[in-house]
């Protein structure tokens, strides 16, 4: 599967010149399955240029993998092109909560007084499907949704075609109310879904330092996920959902201290970066 | 002992968290109903640590506490709060007396309830308990 970023940045879309080289739009990740479907992991602001993209490509089905509806990962759906042409169907996976739909929740957001139209007027045909503990298949592929550790519904993806292996758990506090290094883990938020991935992206929003003042907001600090990463081994870890206030310098020194506290090479430990893409 | 799972679910996991940090006793079954954890404030009242007591399936730690009434006629699962949560799927609470692994009579009062991760997904049951003021 080929896999490309569209927006690596978390809580806000956040342009500018201290953010060029990491890029400014909010959670979106392209997957293109080797059997040839469509996967888009989350609905932040990247979804707007991947539905310019997928204009061009006249490609009229899409599969939309949502891990929660915090608005940084939903705001980007208006906004995605397919779904004003009544040729597109797309299946949408997400979280229900424990007593409302999927489908529900998202009309909340898709509604006035927060967007202008509602859900039921969107001509592409949208399938909602409930995802939050669940394995399906996509094309080849197969696809496992697990609960993880954030405020409200959220899942992470673990998406296996042809043996490789791609896992993203964005919106990740795993070390909420726990100690990683001495937990088992059957014990650990995300390991089932992360275990042994060929690449893993995963949330990376705080330094150790930043995190002693947003304990339960639902985010890790650098010193967690370098303990996630040492439990459940991914072949390259990619940071994610980088802090709306850290500039790209920043980031590379988040990247840098994850890498040591993990004990690998920088190399296998990369920050997602807007625009890039790699095989999986 | 079952192998554990790769992982619990995460209602689980948050159960445990929670318990772990606090100071009145908690006991945690999953779906089959076998022992996954209790924190130390419950291992002071069973009298009994943790880690004997782990992966006790349902028959087990039914019988391995001793439970009675007031009478002291014993206990079956279905007359113990716990037993309604596992197998009623209901929360209940009552007073009942235990013997603990430490061979000591406490009596001890009981809320249990059982755990849904979504309306129709039953993922395993809690209990908390103390003993009554002036019993401890």
């Amino acid at each position: 599967m080929r896999v490309r970023i569209w927006g690596s940045r978390g809580s806000i879309a956040t342009p500018g010149p201290d953010t060029q080289r990491y890029g400014g739009n909010t959670s979106c990740v392209e997957v293109r399955l080797a059997s040839g479907e469509l996967i888009a992991l989350d609905a932040g602001t990247g979804l707007r240029p991947l539905g310019v993209e997928l204009e061009k490509e006249q490609v009229r089905a899409i599969h939309l993998l949502l891990t929660h509806l915090h608005v940084d990962h939903i705001e980007g759906l208006g906004m995605l092109a397919p779904i004003w042409s009544p040729e597109t169907e797309i299946d949408v996976w997400g979280p229900a909560s424990p007593i409302v739909s999927l489908e529900d929740r998202v009309a909340t957001y898709f509604s006035p007084p927060l967007f202008p139209v509602n859900l039921s007027e969107v001509p592409a045909r949208i399938r909602f499907h409930d995802a939050s503990e669940t394995e399906w298949t996509i094309g080849d592929s197969r696809v496992e949704a697990r609960a993880i550790l954030h405020p409200g519904p959220t899942v992470g993806y673990r998406i296996e075609e042809d043996g490789r292996v791609l896992a993203y758990v964005t919106d990740h506090e795993p070390a909420l109310g726990t100690d990683l290094e001495s937990e088992p883990p059957e014990w650990i938020s995300g390991f089932a879904l992360a275990q042994g991935a060929d690449v893993l992206i995963h949330d990376a929003q705080y330094t150790p330092q930043e995190y002693e003042r947003r304990v339960g907001w639902g985010h890790p600090s650098t010193e967690h996920v370098a303990a996630f990463a040492r439990k459940t081994d991914p072949g390259t870890l990619v940071l994610f959902h980088h802090d709306p206030m850290h500039s790209d310098d920043e980031l590379e020194s988040i990247r840098d201290d994850v890498a040591r506290r993990w004990g690998v090479p920088v190399e296998r430990c990369v920050l997602a970066a807007e625009g890039s893409s790699f095989d999986v | 002992m079952r192998e554990p799972p790769l992982q619990h679910n995460l209602v689980l996991i948050l159960a445990r968290n929670f318990a772990s940090q606090l100071a009145t006793a908690v006991f945690l079954v999953d779906v089959q109903g076998t022992v996954i954890y209790y924190n130390e404030a419950a291992e002071r009242v069973l009298g009994r640590r943790f880690i004997e007591g782990h992966g006790m399936r349902l028959e087990e730690w039914t019988t391995a506490f001793f439970p009675s009434d007031a009478a002291g006629n014993p206990l079956s699962l279905e007359g113990i709060p716990l037993g309604a949560a596992i197998l009623r799927r209901e929360p209940a609470h009552d007073v009942l007396a235990i013997r603990g692994g430490d061979g000591v009579d406490r009596r001890i009062e009981v809320t249990a309830f059982p755990l849904f991760a979504h309306t129709d997904d039953y993922v395993g049951a809690i209990a908390i308990f103390w003993q009554p003021p002036g019993d401890g």
